[in-house]
């Protein structure tokens, strides 16, 4: 009994019974969508149906409105083990391609938020004029015009990468922006002073004390901005539509019904995002270890 | 007094530069002669900004002032630098219309916007935000008094926060259909998560103090939620409102990527696009991003009128 009730206590365990849970009304679900449609199927072409094979019969539709998850592992296991890498018909294919774009506009967009943010902590009309417009920026919904960037950019003969990959930094540049001007500001007020009597320039001050104060706030957007970076990426796919990535390979999957196709790229976008924060994170415990932050 | 100068030359370079854009022939920038007027009129942009920024003394009406001038001068300073580039080396209209081209194609198709707006705005992102926020916040308050919940539901949270929801748009259009019902259901998914985190902080937020306060008044459960938990979590409440507000424009407008009746900011880009009216885009984006400011800036307000007390908005204000 007590060793029941410390299980209890366990975060695994809670988590466990969630996605359990999850999983019972999932399949519930299922059963409700995917038999309405199959009796109606059936109804239209008035053959005697009973509720017992409705239930067989549930969870094997090819087209479902709602797949369950062992189809949608099915799935996902057909697309990246059985087919070759190459092939426009693996899942991996289209995942390298997302995540290229990804880590390309990430890279970009967090170099240009942290030059940006430099710009602004070290000069006083830059953080008047711009600070304004780069909280402005976010509440354009830039989203929304991801596919035409790619499409203007595609008509004077940019295409492939690097379009997708501007989506990406505009969305990732923000956070990082953000976090970095509040950790370049947050350097400790004694060790500045001590820099002063040091009498460091900025540079100096810049190098050896505001950047490693930055740091932990760094990584935190970083965090927030490379999940930005792939919606950026998948978003951008939608109009390329031949060219391949996760977006093609949903609206493609939208286009033909194919439901079971857009909860394996669903699945798939949703396991890269959180590789990437992961990476982000150990990268972070790496390099703040090092530093003896982190123990 | 040189200073003085020196201001009045860089107004009066705006003012030259800003007329010769419209009134030179278009393509004007194949006597380079021009662009160095334009370089002159970037300079008196710059040193102007400067000349406000530094004006230190705070607390007087020049500060303030200048608080709204150097942000809109560097605003007018783009639109110049766009308005001119594309006047001077008559950029095709495919590439980048015009700002002056837009306003124009905004104002002469006011009718489509206004029901492209009605359809999109008006409908699909207020219903839907406003059902993903209303069930972020109650299923907060119900998970935030069993820890187990808790437990099981802020990983899982957590990891919603980083997947791309926007995916679940072509799932969402087949099951509720191609009118604003399906995009309300993606943003619905879109805003529940933000709202649910945050509130779920902001709840347990509550300082122990005020909570044994409480106590000690013989407070019912719905005084303490009102008069101390609800208070106490309204910062964070009002950050996912705010983060939300965004969030929920991209979505509906994604979402009708893949499929729509004839009618939606969505739709109106995708079929522009397609028959290469960037005008009419571009003037569809101005409208998006100015609901998207708009709301986003009211919530602030409400923010700022709702959470007085909080030191983060007395400071702003003494």
């Amino acid at each position: 009994m007590q060793r029941f009730k410390s299980l209890t206590q366990h975060t695994g365990f809670a988590v466990a019974v969630v996605i359990l849970a999850l999983l019972i009304v999932w399949y519930l679900a299922a059963l409700w969508m995917n038999g309405q449609q199959l009796i109606m199927t059936l109804e239209r072409t008035q053959q005697p149906w009973t509720y017992l094979e409705i239930v067989r019969n549930a969870y094997g539709i090819a087209r479902p409105p709602l797949p369950v998850p062992h189809q949608i592992a099915v799935e996902l296991y057909n697309s990246i083990v059985n087919q070759p890498i190459s092939s426009r018909r693996s899942l991996l294919y289209h995942t390298i391609i997302t995540l290229n774009s990804t880590l390309l506009g990430f890279a970009m967009g967090s170099i240009l938020g942290i030059l940006i943010a430099v710009g602004i902590v070290h000069n006083r009309t830059l953080n008047a004029s711009l600070m304004p417009w780069v909280i402005a920026s976010q509440t354009v919904p830039i989203l929304a015009i991801a596919p035409i960037i790619v499409v203007v950019l595609g008509s004077i003969n940019i295409t492939g990468i690097l379009p997708k990959a501007m989506i990406s930094m505009y969305l990732s540049f923000f956070p990082v922006t953000i976090g970095m001007v509040k950790g370049l500001r947050s350097a400790d007020k004694l060790h500045m002073e001590l820099m002063m009597t040091y009498n460091a320039n900025s540079q100096q001050m810049f190098w050896k004390l505001r950047w490693f104060s930055a740091q932990p706030y760094l990584f935190a957007s970083l965090k927030i901005a490379i999940s930005a970076a792939l919606v950026g990426a998948i978003v951008a796919e939608l109009p390329t539509g031949a060219q391949g990535g996760l977006g093609a390979r949903l609206l493609s999957g939208s286009y033909y019904g194919q439901t079971i196709q857009i909860w394996a790229a669903l699945i798939m976008s949703a396991l890269l995002g959180w590789f990437l924060i992961t990476m982000v994170g150990l990268a972070e415990r790496w390099i703040l270890k090092r530093r003896g932050a982190v123990q | 007094m040189n200073a003085r100068i020196l201001t009045l030359a860089a107004l009066l370079c705006l003012l030259l530069q800003t007329m010769l854009v419209f009134q030179l022939p278009i393509g004007f920038y194949q006597q380079p002669f021009w662009l160095l007027l334009l370089a002159l009129a970037v300079m008196a942009c710059v040193y102007l900004m400067q000349r406000l920024a530094n004006i230190t003394s705070p607390r007087s009406a020049g500060a303030k002032l200048s608080q709204l001038l150097v942000p809109a001068l560097f605003g007018f300073m783009i639109l110049m630098l766009w308005e001119s580039i594309v006047r001077g080396f008559n950029v095709p209209l495919v590439l980048m219309p015009a700002p002056s081209r837009i306003m124009t194609t905004l104002l002469n198709n006011l009718p489509t916007l206004w029901a492209d707006f009605q359809q999109t705005y008006l409908k699909a992102v207020i219903a839907g935000y406003l059902m993903g926020c209303g069930l972020g916040f109650m299923t907060a308050k119900w998970v935030v008094r069993s820890p187990f919940l808790q437990k099981g539901l802020l990983p899982l949270g957590n990891f919603m926060a980083s997947i791309p929801i926007i995916g679940i748009a072509p799932i969402m259009v087949m099951w509720f259909g191609f009118d604003w019902q399906s995009k309300a259901a993606v943003v619905v998914i879109m805003t529940f998560f933000p709202m649910l985190i945050n509130t779920l902080a902001g709840l347990k937020s509550v300082d122990p103090l005020h909570a044994d306060l409480m106590h000690t008044y013989a407070a019912g459960k719905s005084q303490i939620f009102f008069k101390s938990q609800l208070p106490q979590a309204m910062p964070f409440i009002f950050n996912a409102l705010k983060l939300n507000s965004t969030l929920a424009l991209i979505g509906a407008i994604v979402a009708e990527f893949f499929g729509t009746p004839i009618v939606g900011m969505g739709f109106r880009i995708s079929a522009e696009v397609g028959r290469m009216n960037m005008d009419m885009v571009w003037a569809t984006i101005f409208v998006a991003a100015l609901a998207g400011s708009l709301s986003y800036g009211a919530l602030a307000l409400l923010e700022r009128w709702l959470t007085f007390w909080h030191p983060s908005i007395r400071d702003k204000r003494s």
